[in-house]
């Protein structure tokens, strides 16, 4: 029984792993229409990634480490290109986004999945103004905390809130280019 | 053997004599600031009482002390989680957060209320006033969820 879960798994994340391939292809194809992202956001992009997959896969130690690094991050991001009112509301959300990285990296899980759903909020706040580099998945289940959304590089559906115990769980709610 | 334990004894009681000049700071204020989650909220009086013997101890400018706050090592262990508090959320300079920040300090009360993370129990234990009964419970969290939905 076992042996077969973990056959599954493996095949559904190679197919994952093929289909992002393919989307960074296509991605890179039309990189020149694209809003670009600058490296500090992609930095804390690649940070929170790192979170949402730890969440994934039920790691609380790796989602600890990732909000150790996304506390580091937020605060060496960049502001000064950014319009007035920008580096306003990007302030606001930094701060509120390391509050939460800060709890992440030393909760026991169900608390790291309540604080990255706020966490997942301000990620997706801050790329509405920074713009990224690669196309992003806002993804939604409707079943976490009365309907929680985060953020993905797959199209895929891999559940951050449930983890293995409800991996498929949820849809893609938006495409963010 | 005997001996030993009265040097010890003798040496425990210099030390616990001793930290008690050791000044500390206290927090303390008259003033309620402008910014204070009650002036700034339609708070109903049996909430703003609730929240004032509950919370405000930590989370705010003034702080009722017991009187043993008066000897050390007590004082010691009473600032530290004035401080922590404080930190975490000042319900006096509540209105100078952004509604960002605001959201996500309802969404924490409301999750450690419910958790029973908060009050912390070596607080309840010396405050039993404190305490949240079942239906306060529900009374504040319905009254937070609101006003986190209301921004």
């Amino acid at each position: 029984m076992s042996i077969a879960a973990m056959l599954l798994l493996t095949i559904s994340f190679t197919n994952a792993q093929e289909k992002e391939k393919m989307n960074h292809g296509e991605m890179e194809m039309d990189h020149s229409k694209m809003k670009m992202g600058d490296a500090k956001t992609e930095v804390i992009l690649t940070d929170y990634f790192m979170l949402k997959d730890a969440l994934v896969g039920d790691d609380t130690k790796k989602a600890a480490q990732a909000g150790t690094k996304l506390v580091a991050s937020l605060k060496s991001f960049d502001k000064s290109s950014y319009t007035k009112d920008q580096q306003k509301e990007l302030t606001d959300i930094i701060e509120d986004a390391t509050e939460h990285s800060e709890h992440i990296a030393e909760s026991a899980i169900d608390h790291q999945r309540e604080h990255f759903k706020i966490l997942s909020k301000d990620i997706t706040d801050m790329i509405a103004i920074t713009g990224s580099k690669s196309t992003l998945y806002q993804q939604f289940c409707p079943m976490y905390d009365k309907g929680s959304a985060w953020l993905s590089t797959s199209e895929e559906i891999r559940n951050p809130y449930y983890g293995s115990s409800m991996l498929k769980c949820g849809k893609v709610q938006k495409t963010i280019q | 053997m005997k001996k030993a334990i009265k040097i010890i004894a003798i040496i425990a009681l210099v030390v616990l004599v001793g930290i008690q000049f050791v000044p500390t700071e206290r927090n303390q204020s008259d003033i309620v600031p402008v910014t204070d989650f009650m002036l700034v909220n339609n708070v109903p009086k049996t909430i703003q009482k609730k929240l004032q013997v509950s919370c405000y101890d930590c989370h705010s400018n003034n702080t009722r002390y017991p009187w043993y706050n008066k000897v050390q090592p007590f004082t010691w262990f009473l600032e530290g989680h004035i401080k922590e508090g404080k930190a975490e959320l000042n319900f006096n300079e509540w209105d100078s957060l952004s509604n960002r920040r605001k959201k996500s300090k309802l969404r924490s009360i409301i999750k450690q209320i419910e958790s029973g993370e908060m009050p912390l129990d070596s607080y309840t234990l010396i405050h039993k006033d404190a305490t949240f009964s079942k239906e306060e419970t529900n009374e504040i969290i319905n009254f937070i969820t609101q006003l986190k939905d209301s921004l």
